[in-house]
């Protein structure tokens, strides 16, 4: 009897297992690892989190109808709907036109009319300013082009007549930017002195933001001393690395990613693989998190498919939030002003939401297109709810809207119990609420000692003004009690030497 | 014979008081030795001012000390990941170098005329950790009455303790081996390495007696093996 009705349980068990698999296998089989979106806490440690964006399509070639597909794309730009994509390989770029959720490819852009020669050859990069000028960085015709929004060939900003520049190299712009009054930024291949800037008038005015030259005493110590003229002449000096790429935020601040480092220098934020260069070339990126904003903190060793994170490119959104994608893991991680990482997603692969070439980033609003070179393919990714509650969380806490903002964090810790900013901005806003315990409590949470530390000066001035009483009881016990004890004391002492003596001492 | 037990009860209880007294006196002795560095060692040793027990009461308290150190000072001074701790490996990290540090100087100052005993090392090691413990231990109870920004206070208190410890250590060497500062000095560098020297014997020692016990294993399996 009781054992049958134990067969009969474990079968009703095994049947209820076998149902209830292909719910648990389908939350799985969207696509989305639980892996595949994460976050590092205090520790260092990757927390799994919701996703912050999903693929909402990709564009390949065949969807967007073109007859030569593309071939070793190497830049996105985006300006207003339109999304510019440099298709290198076929010396063209390529116009897409967004509407709604839907692209279409506008035009195709393979020549300035006027130019000489007016075609290109193997182009690297675009940019459109506010006007709609299009400025194309034309590597192998050593010119950066110039042209109206109808093709009309304007102007070539050409290799710099300086002395400054070696002339005898030739001259590779790879990158460009346009600010916001027509200045022209070039990253060029084989200049090591920072960024070329041209005028709006296409007058070359120096260079800006170049890298410092890093060495370490021993390097220079075993170079002065210990190697002859001819192994020093064979050994390469100390020169500063070139920047990987470029991004003008609305600011007018140029954001910069740099792949060249050592890992050892990446840990102790020598190497600053992400850089906001101020108008004379200085790094002002705002770095108030334990880790500074590195990509991954920790990788298997340095080879081909692992190592550190590196940076191709880096697109600004319109809140200040800054997002950076890692060719090596094929990820993009998303820091906010602070430089406190929000989010990181990505993987290698060749399915959606994975890359294989991981090699410019763009965004339009807060979509992001991220290009890979390999695949030829664009993938568009749209925030999910989670990511959405982010933005709204930091957006209204910039537009001052603290206590609304603590609301959004609310919301958003019940999709992830492990998003410190949650915890910090509550408790900011508790903080001002006059509720200290409480927010001691959230600042504890993540490990926020700055901001803990100032709830905890109100908490204990309140405690102590409360308990005015007792403190000073204690404080008074504490002298009074030693002092009456000694009293007692010396005056046993004296009735003693009396009865001994008959004197009083 | 119940007199006997009685009387022998009596001189045995009188026994335990007085043990009870002198290891108090020689706990109290350590105020004398951590204010009074050069007189205090000379005597704890000389003198026989100070007791083994005493010495293995700090030495326990220090282990103490540190791990509570790890675990309960706030975490606006102390960010220890408490999820990963194990405190008995984190006390024996410290207690294995201490005697390791212990036993090579004793080994090396043996051979250079120095006075000391390993009991005299040991002992004089021990009553220098006194200020790390009188410090660390309320330090941990300030750290929760501070905030962040008077950390200075807290990092001030914190480097005295270990700099006072290690002035004690050197000074206690000194007097216990009775040596003049510049021969310490040396030999305070001579310990390190000869710590070094003995670590490497001591894993020579177990590799090689993994690889010998491995053997034995090995054999005997195979002799089951032939057998059945």
């Amino acid at each position: 009897m009781t054992v049958k009705r134990l067969s009969l349980w474990l079968a009703f068990c095994l049947a209820a297992a076998l149902a209830l698999q292909p719910l648990a296998a389908m939350a799985i089989e969207d696509g989305y690892s639980s892996t595949y979106t994460y976050n590092y806490d205090y520790w260092g440690d990757v927390r799994e989190s919701p996703d912050a964006y999903r693929v909402d399509q990709v564009l390949y070639s065949q969807t967007l109808g073109l007859e030569t597909p593309m071939r070793s794309p190497q830049s996105l730009f985006a300006q207003g709907n339109d999304l510019y994509v440099v298709d290198s390989g076929n010396n063209r770029i390529l116009e897409i036109h967004r509407e709604g959720n839907d692209y279409s490819l506008t035009r195709i852009i393979d020549h300035a009319d006027g130019a000489e020669p007016a075609t290109f050859n193997t182009p690297r990069d675009v940019a459109v300013d506010e006007e709609g000028n299009i400025y194309v960085a034309d590597l192998n015709n050593h010119r950066v082009l110039m042209m109206d929004k109808d093709l009309q060939f304007i102007r070539s900003y050409e290799k710099p007549n300086d002395s400054t520049f070696d002339q005898a190299l030739n001259f590779l712009p790879n990158k460009i930017n346009v600010d916001s009054s027509g200045r022209v930024f070039v990253l060029a291949t084989n200049v090591n002195k920072g960024l070329i800037k041209y005028e709006a008038d296409g007058t070359f005015t120096g260079y800006i933001g170049a890298n410092k030259v890093t060495y370490d005493l021993w390097d220079y110590i075993w170079k002065s001393f210990f190697t002859t003229k001819e192994q020093r002449a064979q050994q390469e000096s100390f020169v500063p690395t070139e920047y990987e790429n470029i991004y003008i935020d609305e600011g007018g601040f140029i954001y910069a990613t740099n792949t060249v480092f050592s890992e050892y220098d990446l840990l102790y934020d020598v190497a600053k693989p992400i850089r906001r260069l101020n108008s004379i070339g200085n790094d002002i990126l705002i770095k108030n998190d334990r880790y500074p904003p590195i990509g991954d903190l920790e990788w298997v060793e340095q080879s081909q498919n692992d190592g550190p994170s590196k940076f191709k490119d880096i697109t600004v959104l319109d809140n200040d939030i800054y997002v950076a994608f890692d060719r090596t893991r094929g990820r993009v991680f998303g820091y906010d002003p602070q430089g406190i990482m929000l989010w990181a997603f990505g993987t290698k692969g060749n399915y959606e939401g994975a890359f294989q070439g991981a090699i410019s980033i763009e965004h339009m609003g807060h979509d992001l297109y991220c290009l890979d070179e390999n695949e030829c393919s664009i993938t568009v990714f749209t925030p999910t709810e989670y990511g959405n509650l982010i933005y709204q969380a930091n957006d209204e806490y910039l537009k001052g809207d603290y206590d609304k903002s603590a609301d959004t964090w609310r919301e958003l810790l019940t999709m992830n119990a492990n998003y410190n900013l949650a915890f910090i901005g509550i408790g900011r806003s508790l903080v001002r609420q006059e509720h200290y315990e409480e927010a001691m409590h959230y600042f504890e949470m993540a490990h926020d000692r700055e901001n803990y530390g100032r709830a905890y000066r109100y908490y204990r001035k309140i405690a102590i003004e409360r308990n005015i009483g007792w403190v000073v009881a204690v404080i008074v016990l504490l002298l009074a009690v030693p002092f009456a004890i000694g009293r007692a004391r010396k005056m046993k002492e004296e009735v003693k030497h009396y009865e001994r003596t008959g004197l009083l001492s | 014979m119940s007199v006997l037990g009685f009387s022998a009860e009596r001189a045995s209880s009188d026994g335990r008081r007085a043990w009870w007294k002198h290891y108090g006196e020689t706990l109290r002795y350590a105020t004398h030795v951590i204010f009074r560095p050069f007189d205090g060692f000379w005597d704890l040793v000389h003198e026989k001012r100070g007791s083994l027990a005493a010495a293995h009461t700090f030495l326990f308290l220090f282990l103490l000390t540190y791990v509570l150190r790890l675990m309960c000072t706030n975490f606006q001074f102390i960010s220890a990941p408490i999820q990963y701790i194990n405190i008995y490996e984190r006390a024996a990290s410290l207690l294995l170098p201490f005697l390791v540090l212990c036993l090579a100087n004793w080994a090396l100052s043996t051979l250079f005329d120095g006075k000391g005993r390993f009991q005299d090392i040991y002992m004089a090691m021990c009553y220098a950790l006194v200020p790390y413990i009188l410090i660390q231990l309320p330090l941990i109870l300030l750290s929760h009455v501070i905030s962040y920004d008077e950390a200075s206070y807290y990092q001030v208190l914190q480097s005295v303790s270990i700099v006072w410890s290690l002035f004690l250590a050197f000074v206690g060497l000194m007097q216990v081996h009775d040596y003049t500062p510049g021969k310490t000095i040396i030999f305070v560098f001579a310990t390190v390495f000869g710590a070094l020297v003995i670590l490497f014997l001591v894993l020579v020692f177990f590799s090689l007696l993994s690889d010998a016990f491995g053997f034995f294993v090995s054999l005997y399996r195979e002799i089951v093996f032939r057998l059945y």
